[in-house]
């Protein structure tokens, strides 16, 4: 009897540790199941999915022969992963450099800054399909906005998103030079015209990132550089830039990464037309389209294996490169 | 006095100037502004057009040119054609095979539908990341590692990687005597049934591993002591988490929850995919659709469809911008 009275605030200790054990599974069980079942499983069935021939239906397990037809020189992986790569390659730097310049012009005492911030903020909140749809209507060759324009300052209106056409081939035409080398005819002008479009959506989002970064550089440094002397550009090279590229690089690969998955406005404007293809575009159609389950997976696998790749070269350059 | 406090709060603020302003910079930014904001009005003038106005586009002279964007009275001789609203929510009607049978039409439901999908998954995410944050950040279990790790790697796995067996997810279960001629590891694939519901449009995005972290560096920076003071007042967890953390956390919870809102609101791939039957699907796909229909050929109904998207999410930024861009400005999230 004794004995079990010593022990009781022991026991009432490891108790409480269970009760608050227990307490604690249960909190978690909401959260953790959805996670499992939605996001670990389906990672799983995925890879088990592309290692077969699932159409509507499992037909029979095909081993690599996914992954082989995939890569094979004349798989449609490799159009779709070059419209992949120009997107990206143009989206990335020009988004980037504009929502610089914007953050920098910002960043200055200026009258109306905070509503300029607002309304360069609202294309990316808005549905990229409703905006999208819009964007489409505005570069329609007959009725559209973008050629209405053109027209009133004597230019030569375009087809836009209905024209195969590289724009340096179009460019060159516009110029009578004949002979133009096709491996120069550059993107296509509907790649372009995407291109404008991810760039307004998307420049707003960056700018709002930069000026978050440069409100974290503090302002002594400009400070003590101005009483040296250093002039504007000055300021900029060695101030600036360096001490604002954790964020640049942050930026550069979210934007790159986002780039690479781009889906919802090149399927609304295009659907993969006119050399707007992307790796991303193909995996859904070969799903949606063609119901191919076990094929989409591979694609997306391959996919993903790609931006792995990309990012932790990226992620090793700018450890060298990042000034932290 | 006053002027003088003035002074000093000038002289002690941070000087974030490279230079003066200069006029060109506002011209500049007027210009972007405008090109920022052109595609918004262009889609809400256009869509209030008759189709005649609408296909009229013509920059050469000035009149033209104001006719372009403002055909209606005094520079036309008609008002403002709100009826292409209701003409727009009367064709989505006729497109489809879905009769108004329930008394109101196909977008409304469509409208409504996304506004549940919405509300479910915000209220859902912000409510699971809650209770898993405050596991993790101030209760003692075994496993709490392992489990905060296993969070932080769904965190790292690209959502379409999923798209695919997740819809195979969605699909009817299998009949007894189907299972029996399917292969074994197949047959494992656990299988809903959710195609066509609700259920495939909310359940799966019910947890976010990003809101949990999110919360749970929230949670952390709230002193212990209060924890006590609170147990003193006979506080339980529960009461504790309630009461205490959640305001806290608030800045956190309305940052996500907006973004978790507009993304539900803008949702279209996966929708796309597990909804059949068009009262089902969301506004996003709905659009799809009637572009793909009436809407390719009658630009101002597309226009009209288009701002009956986007206005309810642009009236809600303008409501909470400050959150929004602070938010987004601070913790750079996506």
């Amino acid at each position: 009897m004794s004995s079990l009275a010593r022990l009781a605030p022991r026991r009432q200790g490891a108790k409480r540790k269970r009760n608050e054990a227990i307490l604690a599974y249960a909190f978690l069980a909401p959260a953790l199941v959805a996670l499992l079942v939605f996001t670990i499983l389906p990672l799983i069935i995925g890879f088990v999915i592309s290692l077969s021939n699932f159409r509507v239906v499992f037909r029979d397990w095909v081993g690599l022969d996914n992954y082989v037809r995939a890569l094979a020189p004349d798989s449609e992986l490799w159009p779709a992963l070059g419209a992949t790569l120009t997107y990206s390659l143009i989206s990335v730097p020009v988004q980037l450099f504009l929502a610089l310049l914007l953050a920098l012009v910002l960043y200055q005492k200026l009258r109306g800054r905070a509503i300029f911030r607002v309304i360069m903020f609202l294309p990316y909140i808005t549905s990229t399909v409703a905006s999208a749809a819009v964007w489409a209507r505005l570069y329609s060759p007959d009725t559209g906005l973008i050629n209405a324009i053109i027209r009133s300052v004597g230019g030569t209106p375009q087809k836009w998103l209905l024209e195969d056409g590289g724009v340096f081939q179009i460019v060159a035409s516009a110029l009578h030079i004949t002979n133009w080398p096709t491996w120069l005819n550059g993107p296509s002008l509907a790649m372009v015209a995407v291109l404008i479009y991810t760039t307004w959506v998307f420049v707003g989002y960056d700018m709002t990132i930069f000026l978050g970064g440069l409100g974290n550089i503090p302002s002594e440094m400009y400070e003590a550089a101005k009483i040296d002397g250093a002039g504007i550009w000055q300021l900029f090279r060695s101030i600036t830039l360096p001490l604002l590229s954790p964020t640049t690089f942050f930026l550069s690969l979210v934007t790159f990464i986002g780039s690479f998955k781009a889906f919802n406005h090149i399927w609304v404007m295009t659907e993969g037309r006119n050399g707007t293809n992307t790796a991303a575009i193909e995996t859904y159609r070969q799903m949606y389209q063609f119901q191919r389950a076990g094929y989409a997976s591979a694609l997306a696998f391959l996919l993903f294996t790609a931006i792995l790749v990309i990012t932790v070269l990226q992620q090793w350059y700018g450890n060298k490169r990042v000034n932290y | 006095m006053q002027l003088a406090t003035k002074r000093v709060t000038k002289v002690a603020a941070p000087d974030n100037q490279l230079n003066r302003p200069s006029p060109a910079l506002y011209v500049v930014l007027i210009f972007v502004g405008i090109s920022a904001l052109l595609p918004f009005v262009w889609m809400l003038l256009a869509s209030v057009k008759s189709f005649g106005d609408y296909i009229f586009v013509d920059f050469s002279t000035a009149k033209n040119t104001l006719r372009s964007f403002w055909p209606w009275v005094p520079i036309g001789t008609d008002g403002p054609a709100f009826g292409n609203f209701a003409e727009a929510i009367r064709r989505i009607d006729l497109s489809s095979t879905f009769r108004a049978t329930e008394g109101y039409p196909l977008f409304l439901r469509q409208w409504m539908n996304t506004l549940v999908v919405a509300v479910i998954t915000v209220a859902g995410v912000l409510f699971t990341s809650a209770f898993a944050a405050y596991a993790f950040s101030m209760l003692e279990f075994p496993g709490k590692r392992v489990l905060f790790i296993l969070v932080l790697t769904t965190l790292m796995i690209p959502e379409e990687l999923l798209l695919v067996p997740r819809v195979i997810m969605m699909y009817e279960p299998l009949r007894p005597e189907q299972a029996a001629g399917v292969d074994a590891i197949i047959a494992l694939i656990p299988r809903f049934g959710w195609q066509n519901t609700l259920a495939a449009l909310t359940i799966p995005f019910l947890a976010s591993a990003f809101t949990i972290f999110l919360l749970r560096q929230y949670f952390l920076q709230v002193p212990k002591d209060l924890f006590e003071a609170a147990l003193l007042d006979g506080a339980g967890h529960l009461r504790y988490l309630a009461q205490i953390m959640v305001p806290l956390a608030k800045p956190a919870m309305v940052t996500t929850g907006l973004l978790q809102f507009i993304y539900a609101w803008n949702e279209f791939k996966w929708t796309q995919l597990v909804t059949r039957d068009l009262p089902q699907r969301t506004l996003s796909v709905s659009l799809q659709n009637f572009l793909q229909t009436d809407g390719g050929a009658e630009g101002q109904l597309a226009m009209a469809v288009a701002a009956m998207v986007v206005v309810p999410i642009i009236i809600l930024y303008l409501f909470t911008q400050q959150y929004l861009v602070e938010g987004v400005s601070k913790s750079g999230i996506k």
